[in-house]
């Protein structure tokens, strides 16, 4: 089994950063998102960033959005995302769960943990969950050997950089700009110099996300991040469309050519 | 299942409150937090605000005894706290006042804020205008269509109106929308939010803005009638009316604090808005650790009520700690009992209730029938109703042409257009 920190000791290693690419569990149906999620992953992702679709994600924008509404309304639950993360470790890659936080203290923090474990998903992401509020979250991950990926953003200031680093495990989610998710002509100099900051406090590996969706960008932030997230612009590629299978290829094409924009030197 | 929630953190209310924000939103209300800290005991800030109050929206609001109506209440007295007579017709100013200069010590040029149906957006573009910032207010889609009227009034006080299309399409996914906008224009931005929750400071902060209706009440019931109140009555949304005047009476042992949630067609019929009795658990939802109506994987559940003020899924935190710890009780009242206290006040008194404040006049007529001829209830009258003429004319069958829905004929035939006109945020 890999979890997301052999995999980014190993793109290191290879002197390259990883590509982590998001999907949304449940959208076009849990089946088929799962069927994604595996070609994504046989496809140049390195790290499978699973989904959890909820009512009201305000880290989000429109892309992602509506393929979670969609999901919603097409019964998507929570134990999905264990089945999603499970077939993705079986395919050989590590997956990480991304959720708002509500879903999981409904579902039982520890009870949450220790499925996420059995499913050999490597931790969790949350973007609405600071350290600060997550005393159950980092016991429940120390008690289930979970990584605790927290966000950093260009306003945290030097002491929030050392104690969300500091709590963290696995890896550090830095958000490019400040802005919610979606595809952005530029992701600028704000990564670059947040990257600089949280290397400072942590040599946890630093991985970039928010607003990267070409190939290009996946390679300007492989020069200086550890990780490329990738997210709004392979949802897309379902979202629009005709078929299931259009998009399915339409989502092996954009990834292989991420997998290449971060490999490239 | 939540057990293990810290019961001393950050901005908590009991285990209630908290901050669950994305990190790029904690050093705005950290700022925010200094700002207003500092804020409350500076004499200039303290002074500029009581000015706006009494020059602008026209405090200190009055009482008034409503005997014709007391009738309908076991014969207890009745006394109004009238909200209903502030500049822009509701409580909603003395927040918005409050937060406008806030905004304008940070050095931000920009407000944002989110709107049900009108009556909160209505008070930011006010004192937008007023102090010069640019405004700008989400409203759900389906909102906006339904609220044509104070769409028109925000824009006429310059403010633009964004229409949120993602979602249910109401106040919920506008709070989501202002909080996407905070995200991506902090800098120079505040977001104005509208009642008493959301992430700490806001649930504190908004409080503190309104507790001067409690303040005002209580030294008036002292004043003119010699003696405290029995039971004081207010509507329950957000719950930014209830706190600021429930506040000020929380040590008051021998005051019962009585809030009202839209029970919409009854908590049976799963189409309600009440936190407290129907299906709602403590989870999470905008940044406040509350009660959240929500399915069993942590989904909100949308809300349903008459009033579009109340008509919400969650509840301030603080609203939930007062509840669980006994010194406030909670209960909804059906879309048909706040509409026949709408009725009966305008009818017995020549005063028209916000929908939302009808609640807390039906929450009265039950507490007066058991407190009987020797007590006294407070109610806070939180609005007032000229924008729900149009909701109240077509449930009572007024307007000649549209089909008549007689008033005991419930519940309402569609939701959607009956909460037209109505639902201004009243809490």
């Amino acid at each position: 089994m890999t979890g997301v920190s052999d995999v980014l000791a190993r793109t290191r290693k290879e002197g390259r950063a990883a590509l982590i690419g998001y999907l949304p569990t449940g959208f076009p149906s849990v089946e088929q998102s799962i069927e994604a999620m595996v070609a994504m992953a046989q496809s140049g992702a390195d790290i499978v960033e699973v989904g959890l679709p909820y009512t009201d994600p305000l880290m989000d924008g429109p892309v992602i959005q509506s393929a979670a509404t969609k999901a919603l309304e097409n019964g998507v639950r929570v134990a999905d995302v264990f089945d999603a993360a499970a077939a993705i470790v079986q395919a050989g890659s590590a997956a990480v769960v991304m959720t708002y936080w509500n879903p999981v203290l409904r579902y039982g923090v520890d009870k949450f943990a220790g499925a996420l474990r059995t499913s050999g998903a490597s931790g969790l992401i949350t973007p609405d969950l600071v350290p600060d509020e997550a005393g159950e979250w980092i016991t429940a991950s120390d008690d289930h050997d979970l990584d605790r990926i927290f966000l950093v953003a260009p306003s945290s200031t030097p002491q929030r950089l050392a104690s969300t680093t500091a709590a963290a495990r696995g890896f550090v989610y830095a958000a490019s700009l400040m802005g919610v998710t979606g595809a952005r002509d530029s992701v600028g100099g704000q990564a670059q110099v947040l990257v600089e900051r949280t290397r400072e406090v942590t040599d946890l590996p630093v991985c970039v996300g928010l607003g990267v969706s070409t190939p290009a960008q996946a390679h300007q932030v492989a020069e200086f991040a550890d990780g490329v997230i990738v997210g709004s612009a392979l949802v897309r590629c379902l979202l629009e469309a005709d078929t299931f299978a259009a998009g399915l290829d339409d989502l092996r094409s954009l990834t292989s050519r991420l997998a290449d924009g971060v490999r490239r030197t | 299942m939540t057990a293990a929630v810290p019961a001393q953190g950050l901005g908590r209310f009991g285990e209630f409150g908290g901050r669950y924000v994305p990190e790029a939103l904690v050093a705005a209300l950290e700022e925010l937090d200094e700002f207003r800290t500092k804020a409350m005991v500076d004499p200039a800030f303290i002074g500029e605000l009581a000015q706006l109050h009494r020059t602008y929206t026209g405090r200190p609001s009055i009482l008034t005894a409503v005997p014709r109506f007391a009738e309908h209440c076991g014969g207890a007295q009745v006394v109004l706290k009238r909200e209903d007579l502030n500049h822009t017709g509701s409580h909603k100013i003395n927040n918005v006042l409050g937060q406008a200069l806030l905004t304008r010590r940070m050095g931000k040029t920009r407000v944002i804020a989110e709107t049900g149906a009108g009556q909160h957006g209505v008070a930011t573009a006010t004192a937008a205008a007023l102090l010069g910032l640019e405004c700008v207010v989400y409203m759900g889609k389906v909102d906006t269509q339904r609220q044509a009227l104070n769409v028109a009034r925000m824009r006429l006080l310059g403010a633009k109106v964004v229409p949120v299309e993602h979602g249910s399409q109401t106040l919920k996914d506008a709070v989501n929308e202002a909080f996407r906008d905070w995200v991506a224009n902090v800098d120079r931005t505040h977001y104005v939010l509208g009642t008493v929750t959301g992430p700490y400071p806001f649930p504190e902060m908004v409080r503190d803005f309104h507790r001067i209706i409690g303040v005002e009440a209580r030294a008036q019931m002292l004043d003119e009638y010699g003696r405290l109140p029995d039971a004081i009555c207010a509507c329950v949304g957000g719950g930014s009316n209830a706190m600021g005047i429930f506040h000020r009476f929380i040590d008051d042992a021998g005051v019962r604090l009585v809030g009202l949630e839209g029970g919409g067609e009854g908590v049976e019929s799963g189409r309600h808005a009440s936190r407290f009795s129907g299906q709602a658990e403590p989870g999470v939802l905008h940044g406040a650790y509350t009660y959240v109506l929500q399915d069993d994987d942590g989904q909100t559940i949308e809300s349903h009520s008459v009033s579009a003020g109340l008509d919400y899924p969650s509840v301030g935190p603080e609203h939930a700690f007062l509840r669980d710890s006994g010194r406030a009780e909670y209960y909804p009242v059906t879309d048909v009992e706040a509409m026949e206290a709408f009725r009966l006040l305008s009818q017995t008194e020549g005063i028209i209730p916000a929908i939302e404040s009808a609640h807390a006049l039906a929450g009265a007529m039950k507490i007066g029938q058991e407190l009987g001829p020797s007590g006294v209830v407070l109610v806070n009258l939180s609005g007032r109703g000229d924008k729900d003429v149009h909701t109240a004319a077509s449930w009572f069958g007024l307007l000649e042409d549209e089909a008549t829905t007689p008033p005991d004929d419930a519940p309402r035939p569609a939701d959607d257009e009956a909460a037209s006109g109505g639902g201004e945020s009243q809490t």
